[in-house]
């Protein structure tokens, strides 16, 4: 999830109002407790390359009377890029919840639509499922594939209980994120 | 894989609505079952999953059900002719096989065909070519209660199938098993199904039973919920 998907969480934060790097990395790391925490040389760098890409924005500085603080902003072009990337589903294999959740929560604090994107990466889950099940059921498929495929199966289904019960708890999960 | 031809629906319902006193458990739900296709219905417990089963098997009530073949609507349908369609074209199965316990697994899987009037030597040399497929080998003279779970519903399958039904209705078949006898009934199942071109209607919460289905439509309260958009 870090790398790959900072920007867009850094992103997804901004959704909520301009911030300071500082409040973007704190914030972070009380949203997603299980992740790696940023490092503030992450932040700032992920940042500058939001503004070098025109998806944020530097709005002003603040200084409260200690060193110098520079605010960020996101940009149109970052909410539409926010919006493309939450509701694009995640590849189908194992030890994607984590991209998953991070999703869901980034579509709840931009307000974007988390139940239409549970429902799609749902789908993409079943799909994926019925590939798996039809080769490890194949009249003579070896016990290499049949484990195999036994194990990515148990994996996605994982993910697949995950999803039904965050969708069926969506309403309270989004009170939960709006009210912080 | 043989999947079927959904332009041609077996069984189709439109907007079925259904109440237990005040619980409103169908409330227009609609689903089209093709010919030999492997259809999966989950939803969460209450989404109206069983109902469903239950009104286009004829089991419960009758229901505004039509097949287009024989074209018969199943809401119009007489007592009689409701008892004949359950007796030839569909076969059931629920999470406990509902074997009947005095009886061999032989005699038990024999029984739908004595009762079409089949005489008994020759339905039970039917039955036991069904219990072969389903892999139930040298326990034709167990009783239910000397069978293992999935033993079990295993010949309850087979019973399900040993008239040729065109559509048989499973209502969480393996939700007692454990994953490998989960498994074992579930491979049993799609194989002969496919091999017999016999439509399977599939009640279940699990989501690797219902990967073993062509299709899948999901239940929330009491209608279908909308189908996700797959990129």
């Amino acid at each position: 999830m870090i790398g790959m998907s900072t920007r867009h969480i850094l992103l997804g934060l901004l959704a909520s109002g301009p911030s300071h790097g500082y409040d973007l990395k704190r914030r972070h790391d009380e949203r997603f407790p299980e992740a790696r925490p940023l490092a503030y040389g992450q932040v700032y760098t992920t940042l500058q390359r939001l503004v070098r890409d025109g998806l944020a924005e530097i709005e002003g500085t603040d200084s409260d009377g200690g060193p110098e603080r520079t605010r960020y902003r996101s940009t149109e072009d970052g909410s539409l890029e926010l919006a493309r990337w939450a509701g694009e589903i995640a590849p189908p294999a194992p030890f994607v919840t984590n991209e998953i959740f991070a999703k869901v929560v980034v579509s709840i604090l931009s307000g974007g639509d988390a139940d239409a994107y549970l429902r799609a990466q749902r789908a993409a889950h079943m799909e994926r499922m019925r590939e798996l099940t039809a080769v490890k059921t194949a009249k003579g498929a070896d016990l290499a594939t049949v484990l195999s495929a036994d194990y990515a199966l148990n994996h996605l289904d994982a993910d697949l209980r995950w999803m039904n019960t965050t969708a069926a708890r969506l309403t309270t999960l989004t009170a939960e994120v709006d009210a912080k | 894989m043989n999947h079927g031809d959904s332009k041609v629906p077996l069984l189709a319902a439109r907007d079925l609505t259904k109440a237990h006193g005040r619980t409103e458990a169908l409330r227009g739900a609609s689903v089209e079952l093709g010919a030999g296709e492997i259809l999966a219905v989950t939803g969460a417990s209450g989404s109206g999953k069983s109902t469903l089963l239950h009104c286009l098997a004829g089991i419960r009530h009758r229901a505004p059900v039509r097949p287009d073949d024989p074209g018969e609507r199943l809401d119009q349908l007489s007592e009689n002719r409701l008892s004949e369609l359950r007796r030839t074209d569909f076969g059931v199965v629920f999470q406990f096989g509902q074997l009947i316990p005095e009886l061999t697994a032989l005699d038990n899987v024999a029984l739908p065909l004595v009762l079409a009037g089949t005489s008994r030597r020759d339905a039970q040399a039917r039955a036991g070519e069904w219990l072969e497929r389903f892999g139930v080998r040298g326990q034709e003279t167990l009783r239910p209660g000397e069978m293992s779970g999935g033993q079990a519903q295993r010949t309850a399958l087979a019973r399900a199938l040993v008239t040729g039904p065109k559509v048989v209705f499973a209502d969480e078949p393996t939700g007692a098993l454990d994953s490998l006898a989960t498994e074992q009934v579930m491979t049993a199942l799609v194989h002969t199904a496919r091999d017999a071109g016999t439509s399977v209607l599939l009640i279940t919460h699990d989501a690797q039973v219902a990967a073993y289905a062509d299709r899948e439509v999901r239940m929330d309260d009491g209608v279908m919920a909308t189908a996700g958009v797959t990129a």
